[in-house]
């Protein structure tokens, strides 16, 4: 446990002292601003129709901008979940730290959540940016705070599982182009595996859709707390970590 | 300190390190010697738990590498051929971080990161960039991380390779200073570096084992017979080398007295012997004095490792070595 805290404490250390952490910070906050001020725009835009027409619509602020706007984050988070992790193992294996890494007393899977957690906290972050906008909500509407916390989770869990895949993908190659533009890659298939439900019901459709990551964000986006979604998280995020800690174990086979 | 028998490393299609067996003393300075490619640093990451052997075993403090590579990695320190510096931590950071690594805490740590940041004489550049360090410092740095957990066994790939001479008469002299506290095992192809810092070599060639002894017995080793440098003066005029050489044939046990580099009043006078024991150096001193004649210089004719490396390892490049000299 010990080991994991050091590799984390360096990790977050070499995201945070280097500009890495603070331009995609920046540029997540800045993305997310114009997503939050367009879709309050929309918000009031209509607000103010409906009221012209004199039918009152039902509106709710959480139905009409947090949802929308949640769902909104994990796709910009998309873009983002490359850069963090393109890094964690590509660079180190570029420098021959992985040396150091692999031949101090600690175990590999301590050296794999150490980094992994290290790249959840930086996404953590860049959902706490988008968090202060959705105070302004709170300080000038009464949104109700549980969906929006549960969607927070979500959020968490979708990330925790592309990160994870990511940390796998990043062990493949000592290249970070290639690590980020792979991982790209399989985070937009696994997200957009969801479409084939559109059009087809067969079982294999059936498999593929549930295997996006999309799928299981739905109720969460609505704020429900639903189990099975959340263990597809889990599972992906152990299955993710699993991969890696092979892809390090061969590493010393093939060398 | 260090055992290792029969060890094998074999990739896809090459065998790096084939069958190789050693052993290392407590406290001494072992040189791992041979040509590019030879399996130097393989053998080094077998050692060190990087690299998993095919077969054969490597004991480490009487602890098998596979068996308990934890345990194993505790009493390591491994400088690899590039010191495994992170750019962007400073030197400070950089030797805690590792330190932690190894699994030290707290006020130790503390005490373990003034100690090797004076003993690798790294406290100018505490709290500079490692990306930005001298190639030097840089190795230094490497060879504090290395010492940080006060390891039983050091292992170093390289240690002075792409520095200047002036740093690497420092480095040499560090590493010469660590041992007695640890055990050191460091790969070179500079045989001079061997002639200096260790007491042992082990020379390999092509992933075989060619020799291992100390670096007196190879020398010796590849003369066939210890043979003696004489240099004799006359003062008053033109030496005589007839005489004197038929003089120092007569001193007992001499095979062969060949006179070499001649002046008008001073020769060299190399002085091969026949016993296994070797002269009796007296007896040669004594012999020109009584003669009349200056002894200017008596030493032993020393083989440099670099003739007995090149002896050893041609004898397996020996068929292609001819074959290019036929060619040409």
């Amino acid at each position: 446990m010990r080991n994991v805290w050091t590799i984390y404490r360096k990790e977050l250390n070499s995201y945070f002292v280097s500009p890495i952490a603070y331009i995609l910070l920046l540029m997540f906050a800045l993305v997310f601003g114009f997503f939050f001020w367009n879709a309050l725009g929309m918000f009031v835009y209509y607000g103010i129709e409906s009221q012209m027409r004199g039918q009152m619509y039902p509106m709710n602020v959480n139905e009409q901008v947090i949802r929308p706007l949640l769902s909104n984050i994990s796709v910009v988070g998309l873009f983002f979940i490359p850069m963090i992790t393109m890094r964690l193992f590509a660079e180190e294996k570029r420098n021959g730290t992985i040396e150091l890494l692999a031949t101090s007393p600690i175990r590999d899977a301590e050296v794999i959540v150490g980094k992994w957690l290290a790249a959840v906290t930086l996404y953590a972050s860049m959902l706490l940016c988008t968090a202060l906008n959705f105070s302004f909500l709170f300080r000038y509407g009464n949104p109700d705070w549980k969906p929006l916390a549960i969607g927070y989770l979500g959020l968490l869990l979708q990330a925790g599982a592309l990160l994870a895949v990511g940390t796998f993908i990043s062990s493949l190659t000592r290249n970070q182009i290639i690590a980020g533009a792979v991982t790209f890659g399989v985070c937009l298939l696994l997200w957009v595996l969801e479409w084939v439900s559109g059009y087809e019901t067969a079982m294999w459709a059936r498999v593929l859709a549930y295997m996006s990551v999309i799928t299981h964000y739905e109720s969460f986006g609505k704020g429900v707390l639903a189990t099975k979604d959340a263990i597809y998280y889990v599972t992906l995020i152990f299955l993710g970590l699993f991969l890696t800690a092979r892809s390090m174990e061969s590493l010393r086979w093939r060398s | 300190m260090i055992t290792v028998k029969d060890l094998t490393k074999k990739y896809a299609r090459t065998t790096a390190v084939d069958q190789i067996s050693f052993s290392v003393e407590k406290g001494q300075i072992v040189g791992f010697l041979g040509p590019n490619g030879a399996g130097k640093t393989t053998t080094m990451r077998m050692l060190t738990c990087f690299l998993p052997p095919t077969s054969g075993t490597a004991m480490v403090a009487g602890i098998d590498v596979l068996e308990q590579p934890l345990e194993v990695k505790k009493r390591i320190g491994y400088l690899p051929e590039a010191p495994p510096l992170y750019q962007e931590m400073e030197t400070n950071a950089y030797l805690k971080f590792v330190g932690n690594l190894k699994g030290l805490r707290g006020t130790e740590l503390g005490q373990r990161v003034d100690y090797v940041i004076e003993r690798c004489a790294i406290g100018d550049v505490r709290t500079k960039l490692l990306g930005k360090l001298s190639k030097g410092y840089r190795q230094r740095v490497g060879l504090a991380q290395a010492i940080i957990h006060n390891p039983d066994v050091l292992i170093l790939d390289e240690p002075t390779a792409g520095l200047d001479p002036k740093q690497i008469n420092e480095t040499r002299d560090l590493i010469r200073s660590l041992a007695g506290d640890h055990t050191i095992i460091l790969s070179t192809h500079i045989l001079p570096e061997v002639e200096q810092t260790c007491q042992q070599v082990i020379i390999i060639n092509r992933g075989k084992l060619v020799a291992t002894d100390s670096v007196h017995n190879l020398q010796n080793r590849a003369r066939g017979a210890e043979s003696v440098l004489v240099e004799v003066a006359n003062r008053y005029g033109v030496l005589d080398i007839a005489s004197v050489q038929r003089r120092l044939e007569q001193i007992p046990a001499t095979a062969r007295v060949v006179p070499k580099q001649t002046r008008e009043n001073l020769c060299t006078f190399e002085i091969e012997t026949s016993a296994k024991d070797g002269f009796k150096r007296a007896d040669i001193a004594r012999a020109v004095v009584e003669s009349g004649w200056d002894l200017n210089e008596l030493r032993p004719a020393a083989v440099s490792l670099e003739e007995v490396f090149l002896q050893l390892t041609k004898a397996e490049g020996a068929e292609t070595l001819a074959s290019a000299k036929g060619a040409q």
